[in-house]
């Protein structure tokens, strides 16, 4: 407990998460002679995002849902930034806790809107500040609220659902968002794309996320810290995703990251860690000879065109620069973009698809930072791989049965508490 | 839409021809004493009027049973006997309405009361299994969204089962009223009155037009019935949800 308590203590004014302990918290159910969950400690920091990975029925989500008591633990203590909420209304605990399942889980016969609002309404906010919370929120999704605030869902992709879903989770601003598979439903570029804008969404609330992924290269790219469990919810490993990959606890972790650990060590370097090219941003409309002396003048070859929220535009070369009067209007949908919190890995897989051999790099509300290109992503793989992952010193505690003072000293031996030494 | 409006327009305006139709060749044709006498636009009015007694007291007394009895049963520890029921409630309907008609006339006497008691009987299943179905086809996972973010089990039933249950309900409700409408011109062998006493005289008496007079209104009955129902889908059916 102690360590809980000191962690509270530390909370800076920039994090608005809120930690959470699993105390021994066990889920029999009738008729099932092996427990779903056995005995789980688990200590998540605030602020941080921890991903709970494992193979199907291992009892992740049971676990994951056991934290704001969608399902009611058979044992154990459930600790929110220090309060005991295991006895509390399960109702009440709920609102405080942001939900987010695979599709967004909107209800179809409500706006998006209505959808936002419901939890401030629940919680009896004027209809004023419903609303411009929701439009917020919609922003902060990058979702244009005039645009998106009265459709319902079904006029939505299944990206925008899924963003509307988070924004939803978000409306009172809980301190802990809990997710269930929630990139599960959509296609590889939309899930990247909603991945990206999670990290960035996280960089500016930093909130206590919790994420339940089957995906271990999902779990690589969003979690500050994984959990892999085996059946009945048996932490096998609890660290970094960095020593995940460079030291798995054993086999069975081994042969849960798969091949190509050595290429996954890319997703673990993120573009907002490299340094960036500088780019000459204009505006549409403006004459296209006076953006190529800006050019020259800058040393530079590229030049991008921004809306006027600093979003990337278009990327005309100077060809296309030389031949126009002035600089073309509307967005070019190939343009390759990356959002700061990418991997190395999409933004090269980005450059790749566009062959472009360099990408525009977006930060918060998608608004223009600068250009990555190959050469940079190269130079940091062969950085990587001479820096080895250092052991760290802040980890937090993970394992099943006994109690969590006896583990403490435990994982002060070996770091990242190992489930099969413990038990 | 606009083809669904269309249609929603055509329906009544059909019926309304037809009974036109009707009620000019009554003034006009060549009937004999008799058929007059059965067929006199008073006596018409209030076998109608009977008749839709008959349907919307057995129609109020179904709802009044049949939601609530269907939202209990898609309720937790309820859940395990929705099964059986719904078996049950796919063989009753099956079940003859005359059969069921004169046994509750052997049974409660020959009275409207006995009738209404058949045709709840006889209308409840519908009404119960579209509201269990309905409540079925919910997605799980709104339900666990919706307790997800805090809502009680009650708002969550209120707010999201029942809105997307609505469809699916309605068109029980629909079809037990058209039932109900066709079902009371049994209510005349019990001495409960209604448009089917055209039809008992009719065969009686060996007048065939007092018969067909008396198959028509009720098939006219039934159609406008059905079109109330099917605006009240339309209007009722929430926003947001694909068109049927």
């Amino acid at each position: 407990m102690s360590s809980t308590d000191t962690t509270t203590d530390q909370r800076s004014d920039a994090v608005s998460g809120r930690s959470i302990l699993l105390d021994q918290v066990t889920k029999r159910y009738p008729g099932q002679d092996r427990p779903a969950v056995d005995g789980i400690t688990l200590e998540i920091p605030e602020g941080k995002i921890v991903m709970l990975v494992g193979p199907s029925g291992c009892g992740k989500t049971t676990t994951l849902k056991m934290i704001n008591r969608l399902i009611e633990p058979s044992e154990g203590r459930i600790v929110l930034g220090g309060d005991d909420v295991t006895g509390i209304d399960g109702d009440e605990l709920r609102r405080r806790i942001g939900y987010v399942i695979q599709a967004g889980g909107l209800f179809p016969h409500m706006t998006v809107a209505k959808n936002i609002g419901l939890v401030p309404g629940m919680l009896g906010w004027s209809k004023e500040r419903t609303a411009a919370r929701v439009d917020e929120l919609l922003e902060l999704v990058s979702l244009d609220p005039a645009v998106y605030r009265d459709r319902y869902p079904r006029e939505l992709s299944g990206g925008q659902q899924q963003r509307v879903g988070v924004a939803r989770a978000l409306a009172a601003d809980p301190p802990v968002l809990l997710m269930d598979e929630p990139f599960g439903a959509v296609d590889p570029i939309t899930r990247q794309r909603l991945q990206d804008e999670l990290i960035n969404i996280q960089a500016e609330l930093q909130k206590t996320i919790v994420i339940v992924t089957h995906d271990f290269d999902e779990a690589v790219k969003l979690g500050d810290w994984i959990v892999v469990f085996s059946e009945g919810a048996h932490i096998v490993q609890y660290d970094t995703p960095e020593r995940i990959l460079a030291e798995p606890a054993n086999e069975f972790v081994e042969r849960f990251i798969g091949s190509g650990a050595g290429l996954k060590q890319l997703t673990l370097t993120r573009v907002r860690d490299v340094e960036l090219a500088d780019a000459v941003t204009v505006r549409p409309g403006e004459r296209a000879s006076d953006v190529l002396s800006r050019l020259d003048a800058a040393g530079h070859g590229h030049a991008v065109v921004v809306d006027d929220r600093g979003r990337p535009l278009r990327w005309p070369s100077r060809r296309e620069l030389a031949q126009a009067q002035v600089v073309p209007e509307g967005r070019d949908e190939a343009l390759p973009v990356v959002g700061q919190g990418a991997t190395l890995n999409d933004a090269l897989d980005t450059m790749l698809v566009s062959s472009a051999g360099a990408a525009v790099v977006t930060g918060r509300r998608d608004a223009f930072v600068g250009v990555i290109t190959v050469e940079v992503v190269m130079e940091a793989i062969t950085s990587a791989r001479r820096g080895a992952a250092a052991e760290a010193s802040d980890a937090p505690v993970g394992t099943n049965t006994g109690s969590l003072e006896g583990l403490g000293q435990e994982s002060g031996a070996a770091p990242g508490a190992d489930g099969g030494s413990a038990s | 839409m606009t083809a669904a409006r269309r249609a929603l327009l055509v329906q009544p305006l059909a019926v309304l021809l037809v009974l036109a139709g009707f009620v000019v060749w009554l003034r006009t044709a060549d009937l004999t004493a008799g058929e007059r006498t059965t067929l006199n636009p008073s006596d018409l009015l209030a076998y109608t009027g009977e008749h839709l007694a008959l349907t919307f007291v057995s129609a109020v007394i179904v709802l009044v049973v049949a939601l609530p009895l269907g939202v209990l049963l898609t309720r937790g520890p309820f859940r395990r006997v929705s099964g059986p029921v719904l078996a049950v409630a796919n063989v009753g309907q099956a079940a003859p309405a005359i059969g069921l008609v004169v046994l509750l006339a052997a049974w409660l006497g020959y009275n409207f009361r006995a009738a209404v008691v058949a045709l709840v009987l006889y209308a409840v299943l519908p009404v119960l299994r579209n509201t269990m179905i309905g409540l079925q086809s919910v997605d799980p996972r709104l339900v666990e969204a919706g307790r997800g973010m805090g809502m009680s089990s009650s708002r969550v039933l209120f707010s999201v089962e029942l809105p997307l249950a609505v469809p699916v309900m309605l068109s029980g409700i629909r079809t037990a009223l058209v039932l109900l409408v066709g079902s009371a011109a049994l209510a005349t062998f019990i001495g409960a009155g209604g448009l089917g006493l055209l039809i008992t005289t009719g065969v009686n008496l060996f007048l065939p037009r007092v018969l067909v007079s008396g198959a028509l209104l009720i098939a006219l009955l039934a159609l406008l019935i059905d079109w109330v129902g099917r605006v009240v889908e339309h209007v009722a059916r929430p926003k947001g949800l694909s068109p049927a």
